[in-house]
């Protein structure tokens, strides 16, 4: 099955090694890889996508969670949560041409973020479906794909209402081990928490 | 032992902030750590930290090539509880670590390495002797860090201390660049300390499980507890012992568990797995409840998993979480250090009758537990069974044991009765050849005043023997061993026994290896029958210096029972011939 595991790491040389060799050793290929700063002063946030049994999840949780630089991980599994992707695909297209890209570009609610005489690039944001779908309709049209570059996979659990959250809307109780702690401080489960999940 | 030459420093600087090199501040930082013997081998990258050692109180012993002092480490770690320390220059003296370093890993031991590394401005450029340390250890290191910068060393060495002793154990490797060595910066140990232990979120005890756990234990009829090496590193022999005695259940032990619970404890049912004996083994496969405890099903205990135990709930408590469920599903995790999970556990267990289950057992026994080799009597031959039997009865069991891997491990596993935990030195998980004689070393500098016995194969000796002069060098008191069937026996027996006795490149010529002691001035005797091994035993027990023993023992034979990969834990393969021998009164 496909896991989405999210985890919070210090932001330091070497540490996207660390979490890519646990998964190198297991012979597990990372689908899709994002990482960037995150609320949290120092740590970064890191969505890794990749396919394993359902009972791996588990232990790679439990592996990521032994690694020294890695602060928090929760496995996103089945539960709601929203997943985004971004695209910017640059296609060829000329002045004739253009305006069927424009009309895609539209009913795709994308975006058109550079445009030269013979190309033009779009920008889009989405689920992997609607970004493959867009892909495949350029790719039946007169104008070429010159280049894609995607982001790969950023997920966040809906509602989720982790202690931090719950302090900021003023009805958490007080934590000094919240997610937000600035000295790294042991956390809780991401399972403990509250979790409200409309959908 | 070495004397203690680097005496004359004050540890001033380990209370007041004080201004140091950076190669003052590793060993500044050593001491506040209390480390006291360091192995090592110096190079380039490290000189600056080997020439400020004089002015502080640690003693350095001086290896022959660094896989040694890894394997020092790691030795001295297993036989005192503590952290162990090497230290090597960088590219090939900090790659010859490696496999000392995976052998730690796989055994949990906790170990931390220095090594020096090439200046910061040259890093990444092929300079001469620099390798990617961090990068080749990272998989078999708990932690590793790559220090250029001075004021960094004293808190990454003492993050490593904390790292490697935390939790789960296991080796760090700290690698500092020759700058960073050279440059100075304010030595503050106390700041240096290390934010608190982030403890695994998933590692917490719940009354639900200890309680269910309980309930399983009290409806079962034939549980087994499986005694692993989490108990040793843990210190959880008493809470064992106490659980199984309440409850009346038997014990079963893995390699490295053994002298976690004393071998003569009626409840000790003795070795399980792949060279356990066949009552264990079946006690495991005929149960209705194991509580594992600080152990993690390794493939060498468990046969083919498929027809593990089957019969079995599983209680498995380890301080790991993702060895929960990675070999064999449980029923109830307990996950937490096992002695901390015990102690909660313990009230809720009560008084069972187990008398039934144990008798049931005893039958199991049945005439395996006399048909034993070392009971064979003496024909001229002389079996690797009847010598350790006789190092076991001489040394009352009291000495630690440093074994090599191969057929003398086994057989050291089945003769040698360990009492107390921290007597047995072998490497379980890597199963390292070359390891006993280095490890050896390392257990004699931790416990000065034991009696150290090295039991090791003619082909594993050759690998590390270069050690003899690092003996020689610190005067140590060591007996060595050697298992000498002129073979690299283990590989012969499964060619015996799984390639129709193809010995393809398994015999082995060896030197006169009580000349080789004798160039190292080491005192020597060569063992050809049963009749001479006592007093041989007791003469190396009563030379003042380090004594070898060649034990020159039956080529072809081999380690019973045996359990072949693929197979399950009740299928093993048993000595052929089945005359019951008799015990004699002095192996009871
Ligand atoms: C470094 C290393 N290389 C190879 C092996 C594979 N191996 C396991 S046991 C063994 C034979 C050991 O021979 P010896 O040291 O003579 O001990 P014996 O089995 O004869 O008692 C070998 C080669 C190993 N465990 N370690
Ligand atoms: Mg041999």
């Amino acid at each position: 099955m496909l896991h989405t595991f999210v985890a919070y790491v210090e932001d330091l040389p070497g540490v996207l090694t660390r979490v890519a060799s646990l998964f190198r050793r297991l012979n597990i290929n990372i689908n899709s890889l994002t990482v960037g700063r995150s609320e949290r002063a120092g740590l970064s946030r890191l969505t890794l996508v990749c396919e394993a049994s359902a009972e791996a999840g588990h232990r790679i949780r439990a592996s990521l969670f032994k690694l020294e630089n890695v602060v928090d991980v929760d496995d996103i599994a089945q539960a709601p949560s929203v997943t985004r992707e971004l695209a910017l695909i640059k296609v060829g297209a000329n002045r004739t041409t253009r305006s069927a890209i424009f009309e895609l570009v539209e009913v795709f609610r994308a975006r058109i973020v550079d445009l030269t005489a013979e190309s033009l690039m779009i920008e889009m944001t989405g689920v992997e479906s609607k970004i493959e779908g867009l892909i495949q309709v350029l790719n039946e049209s007169e104008s070429p794909i010159l280049e894609i570059c995607r982001s790969g996979k950023m997920t966040m659990r809906r509602g989720h209402h982790t202690s931090s959250v719950l302090r900021a809307m003023g009805t958490g109780e007080d934590d000094p081990a919240g997610l937000d702690n600035p000295d790294g401080q042991p956390l809780e489960t991401l399972d403990d928490r509250v979790a409200s999940e409309p959908e | 032992m070495g004397t203690n030459a680097n005496t004359q420093a004050s540890n001033a600087h380990l209370t007041t902030p004080t201004r140091l090199t950076g190669a003052e501040i590793v060993w500044a930082t050593l001491v506040g750590e209390g480390v006291t013997d360091v192995f090592g081998y110096p190079g380039g990258a490290i000189l600056p930290v080997y020439d400020a050692l004089r002015k502080f109180p640690i003693h350095h012993t001086l290896v022959r090539h660094e896989q040694g002092a890894s394997h020092m480490a790691d030795g001295y770690s297993r036989a005192s509880g503590k952290v162990g320390v090497c230290i090597a220059t960088s590219g090939p003296g900090a790659t010859n670590l490696v496999t000392g370093i995976a052998t730690a890993m796989l055994d949990s031991i906790p170990i931390v390495c220095i090594t020096g590394n090439v200046s910061s401005k040259i890093l990444g450029t092929d300079a001469f002797q620099e390798v990617d340390i961090t990068g080749i250890t990272l998989p078999v290191t708990k932690h590793n860090f790559l220090i250029n910068r001075t004021e960094d060393i004293a808190p990454a060495i003492r993050y490593a201390f904390q790292i490697a002793k935390s939790a789960r154990p296991g080796p760090v490797l700290v690698d500092i660049t020759k700058d960073a060595q050279q440059g100075t910066a304010i030595f503050d140990f106390a700041a240096a300390k290390p934010r608190p232990v982030r403890p695994h979120p998933m590692r917490k005890i719940e009354v639900s499980g200890l309680d269910h756990a309980a309930e399983m234990i009290r409806n079962s009829k034939r549980p087994v507890i499986l005694a692993g090496h989490g108990i040793i590193e843990s210190g959880a022999m008493e809470q064992v012992r106490t659980l199984a005695e309440r409850a009346q259940i038997p014990i079963a032990l893995t390699l490295l568990g053994l002298g976690a619970v004393p071998a003569s404890h009626p409840l000790n049912l003795g070795m399980m797995g792949m060279h356990g004996e066949s009552w264990v083994n079946h006690a495991i496969q005929e149960a209705d409840l194991l509580i594992a405890c600080g152990m993690r099903f390794d493939d060498r205990v468990t046969g083919t998993t498929a027809t593990y135990a089957t019969k079995a709930k599983k209680i498995h408590i380890d301080v790991d979480p993702s060895e929960i469920n990675k070999n064999i599903k449980v029923d109830q995790p307990l996950i937490g250090d096992l002695r901390e999970v015990l102690e909660e556990l313990l009230p809720r267990i009560s008084g069972r009758d187990g008398v039934a289950w144990l008798k049931t057992i005893d039958t199991l026994k049945g005439a395996s537990a006399v048909r034993d080799i070392k009971n064979l009597p003496d024909l001229g031959h002389l079996y690797a069974a009847h010598v350790i039997h006789d190092i076991w009865r001489i040394t009352g069991g009291n000495a630690i044991v440093v074994t090599d891997v191969g057929q003398h491990q086994m057989w050291e596993a089945q003769y040698y009765h360990h009492e107390q935990p921290r007597t047995l030195i072998t490497s379980g998980g890597l199963g390292t050849m070359g390891f006993a004689l280095p490890a050896a070393i390392g257990a004699k500098f931790a416990c000065p005043d034991k009696e150290v016995w090295v039991i090791v194969g003619d082909g594993g000796f050759q690998m590390t023997s270069s050690e003899l002069s690092t003996i020689a060098q610190e005067k140590i008191k060591i007996n060595i061993a050697i298992i000498n069937n002129g073979y690299l026996g283990m590989v012969r027996q499964w060619q015996e026994f799984f390639y129709e006795r193809n010995y393809e490149s398994t015999p082995l010529v060896s030197p006169d290896f009580v000349k080789l002691a004798d160039a190292h001035g080491i005192a020597g005797l060569t063992v050809r029958t049963r009749a001479e091994v006592e007093s041989a035993v007791n003469q190396a027990r009563s030379t003042p210096g380090a004594f070898l023993l060649n034990f020159m023992v039956e080529k072809e034979e081999s380690v019973y029972p045996m359990i072949p990969v693929g197979a399950a834990l009740h299928e093993m393969i048993r000595r052929p011939g089945n005359d019951p021998l008799l015990e004699s009164p002095d192996d009871k």
